[in-house]
């Protein structure tokens, strides 16, 4: 089903006999579900869009590349530079800005500007029971009512259909530069904390592959200044890196095996690095500043098990083997309020059953 | 305003109540004596009093489970309380409730530089967690004005912002985890010191629940490094349009300041009497602030200053010092207090889009003459949260309701302007009653199942955010 109006999703919803599995644009599915394909793809178009007070309005099934090109004309862009993983997990679907909600996605910039959901300011949805509902508007400051609209972004459609976002935007950077130590995973933990203790303002800081790479945006005069005395701190140099590629973990595309996220304090990557690589782990990669790590795993290996006692959490974005549960289980007290809030927002357990 | 009828019962019951209550928690925590009761009559919202059954300041998580623990198998309602510096009532109780104050839960628990966190009990003072970590470099980046006295855990529940929210977001954005006691006492620990905790995004639906869904009795905060420098500029204008106007080609062009500070003629007026800051007298006020490098300050200020000229100020002056600076900032940050000198006010804090500034501050002027009640403004123009101020008479009979009146309408304005209730101080019970204006019924009925869940028995802090029309039902 392709409703092309919130009232149509609504009417949808409402008569609904069985279970949805909610699709926007089949880009970012994450664990399993199972119901009848309810596409969110009519509901399209920027609703809104005013650069002089950083605010865009869009409906759920708006294309991302759409948004992104409009921004990028105006010399504006969504803070939180959400992550495609078509390459990763190999589908052909056009994104939409409802899966980047849906899914929270956001990548390298989260340790600057945040992630999605702290650009998230306003949300439309349809619930369970086929209510339409809206939480948070079109203004940066709003603590109008208890913040539903955090508790939908990163919800995987399970709470309710997303019908249209909204998003406090950023000036697009005028200049953007790179500074790359070359180093062992070991010391890499040290230089991002060195270069996230330091006022220059870090917008990026990754290792992969023997590299250290810390990125600076912003105001040219200002990159220039910033990367030159960060480069001297950490004995590095000013050189290209490909954030695309990192923010998209394109390196794990060719990999085999299964591709975990798991979110971590950054000082306890190293550890836990090692702990992978004793699971069978092959190819790790550190961002936000070794606080994310991506981490592949061959067949039948629970990566969770690295965790051991540092807290965290890790989900299976590729799940070649279906294994595992996508999603990390919750303690006892946490599970009984996310099941109550579940069975408030979808009581009849239709909206992507058996996701998250 | 009104608030529910105290349960006879409840009171009727004071003394097996207190008794209990010394049971489960050290004597000095526990007061009674409606001498002591009566400094929590009221928050900062102090035209509305009413003593409180009994007062509990517990000193740990622990004692805090135990009190709400005797609380809900009581069925005792209980009003969660930081420093009492709410503005719209928030921590203002009820004769039949018990004061939760987290007062004494001040400490620092844990500082660590390398993950950039501060872990610290939810009644320590805002501005003191900056001060924990500030000899190191750092800070805590939400800046509330009250910040020498508000406690973390006031600024949790509201989800607090401040003048450099611009940048820096508001209290959500900086939070990364707490520890939080429900109603039947069980502790409970959402996020931690990595970043977005697993499944629900339970730790944002805490922050600005008021104090209805938990008490925090620790909170997990981001720390930032300290920029190398900051430095503002003041720039005055004739009319309040051109300086919206600047505003918004600020924002056009691409540069971000930390804060862009906007003042009308009054509240210049008061707090250039009040503080003798320099402050010229001009129609409108902007306090735009940059931070970085000296190069890079300079490189911003370019920028700024440029636009600023196209729009001809009646005055630009760039600091030059230290010393400038901090008068620069001296007015705006005793705005409130000037105008408290002048005359009783009521602070208002609707949000609107940035665009419809010019439009809202007509409307309010109208609103004014309407009313016959003066009005100043100053707000943070960069996310459009407007403060207007409106001035009356407590002595006079009849005019604080005006007053209220007129606030209301000036809150309605900024809804149909396409803006909110309130952007950084919260419902309470101030605008609980406006909340029909910006929700409609289901809008409303799904935030109170969230309560539910949280709090079936709707014994936390239950008669402020929704109207009391719309909770009754979940109230009984």
């Amino acid at each position: 089903m392709k409703p092309v109006s919130e009232a149509e999703l609504a009417e949808i919803v409402t008569s609904a006999k069985g279970s949805f599995e909610i699709i926007g644009g089949g880009t970012r599915q994450i664990g399993r579900t199972e119901g009848d394909p309810l596409h969110t793809s009519g509901l399209s178009g920027i609703s809104l869009y005013e650069p002089e007070a950083l605010t865009l309005v869009a409906q759920a099934g708006t294309p991302l590349a759409e948004i992104e090109t409009l921004l990028a004309e105006n010399g504006q862009r969504l803070p939180f530079e959400p992550y495609d993983l078509r390459a990763l997990q190999g589908t052909t679907g056009t994104p939409t800005i409802g899966g980047v909600v849906a899914t929270n996605a956001s990548g390298p910039r989260r340790i600057q500007a945040g992630a999605c959901r702290d650009s998230l300011i306003g949300v439309r949805f349809v619930d369970g029971l086929g209510r339409i509902i809206k939480n948070g508007g079109r203004v940066m400051k709003n603590v109008t009512g208890y913040d539903l609209v955090k508790l939908l972004a990163g919800s995987h459609g399970t709470l309710g259909v997303l019908t249209e976002v909204s998003f406090k935007l950023l000036p697009a950077s005028e200049a953007t530069a790179s500074v790359l130590v070359q180093e062992d995973e070991a010391t890499s933990a040290a230089t991002m904390a060195k270069a996230m203790a330091s006022p220059y303002d870090i917008s990026g800081a990754a290792h992969t592959d023997g590299t250290t790479a810390l990125r600076l945006e912003g105001l040219e005069g200002s990159v220039r200044y910033r990367s030159h005395v960060l480069a001297n701190l950490l004995a590095g140099e000013v050189a290209a890196f490909d954030w695309v590629a990192q923010r998209d973990v394109q390196a794990f595309a060719g990999l085999k095996g299964d591709v975990w996220r798991i979110s971590v304090k950054p000082s306890d990557g190293p550890a836990l690095a090692e702990a992978l690589r004793r699971l069978g782990a092959e190819t790790i990669n550190f961002d936000w500043a070794g606080g994310l790590i991506w981490a592949n795993a061959p067949e039948g290996q629970d990566l969770r098990k690295a965790l051991g006692t540092i807290s965290g959490h890790a989900t299976v974005i590729r799940n070649t083997f279906k294994k595992h549960r996508s999603f990390h289980p919750e303690g006892a007290a946490i599970e009984i309020l996310s099941s109550g809030l579940r069975n408030q927002f979808d009581p009849r357990g239709i909206l992507n059953p058996e996701r998250l | 305003m009104q608030m529910p009828k105290p349960n006879a019962d409840i009171l009727a019951r004071k003394g097996e109540i207190v008794a209990r209550l010394r049971q489960v928690l050290p004597a000095s925590a526990v007061i009674d004596d409606p001498f002591e009761t009566k400094a929590y009559e009221c928050d900062a919202l102090s035209a509305y009093r009413c003593p409180p059954l009994a007062v509990v300041l517990p000193a740990n998580t622990e004692e805090t489970a135990a009190a709400l623990k005797a609380c809900f198998e009581m069925g005792v309602p209980v009003v969660p309380r930081g420093s009492g510096t709410s503005l719209a009532g928030g921590a203002l109780p009820t004769e039949d409730s018990v004061i939760l104050g987290v007062a004494r839960l001040n400490g620092v628990l844990e500082t660590d530089y390398d993950n950039r966190f501060i872990r610290v009990q939810s009644g320590r003072t805002n501005l003191s967690v900056t001060g924990a970590v500030e000899a190191n470099g750092y800070f805590y980046a939400p800046d509330p004005s009250s910040q020498l006295a508000c406690a973390i855990a006031g600024n949790i529940a509201m989800n607090s912002g401040g003048a450099h929210c611009l940048k820096y977001g508001v209290t959500t954005n900086n939070l990364l985890g707490v520890k939080m006691v429900t109603m039947e006492g069980e502790v409970i620990e959402i996020g931690g010191a990595h970043l977005d905790a697993a499944g629900y995004d339970l730790l944002g639906l805490i922050c600005g629940s008021e104090g209805q869904l938990g008490v925090v009795t620790e909170a997990t905060l981001r720390i930032l490094a300290k920029p190398e420098g900051a430095r503002p500029v003041l720039i005055g204008f004739d009319s309040n349009e051109v300086a919206g106007a600047c505003v918004s080609d600020i924002i056009r062009a691409g540069v971000l300041p930390v804060a862009i500070e906007f003042m009308d003629r009054p509240v210049i007026r008061a707090a250039e009497n009040f503080t003798h800051a320099g402050y010229p007298d001009v129609e409108a006020l902007l306090i735009i602030e940059v931070e970085g490098s000296e190069a890079e300050i300079a490189e911003q200020l370019e920028k700024i200053t440029e636009i600023a000229r196209r729009h001809n100020p009646v005055e630009l002056r760039e600091s030059q010092s230290a010393e400038e600076s901090a008068n620069i900032w001296k007015g705006r940050k005793a705005a409130f207090g000037a105008m408290g000198q002048i005359n009783d006010y009521m602070c208002l804090d609707g949000t609107i889009p940035v665009s419809k500034l010019p439009e809202t501050l007509r409307g309010i002027t109208a609103l004014s003459r309407q009313y016959g009640l003066d009005v100043g403004n100053v707000f943070h123009a960069g996310d459009g949260n407007m403060h207007p101020l409106i001035l009356y008479d407590a002595n006079k009979p009849g005019d604080l309701e005006l007053c209220e009146a007129m606030g209301a309408d000036i809150l309605k304005l900024c809804v149909e302007v396409g803006g909110c209730l309130t952007g950084e101080h919260g419902v309470g019970v101030e605008k609980r009653e406006l909340m029909h204006s910006q929700f409609g019924g289901d809008d409303l009925d799904i935030q109170m199942a969230v309560k539910d869940v949280f709090d079936p028995k709707w014994l936390l802090n239950p008669a402020k955010v929704f109207p009391l029309d719309a909770s009754e039902g979940r109230r009984q």
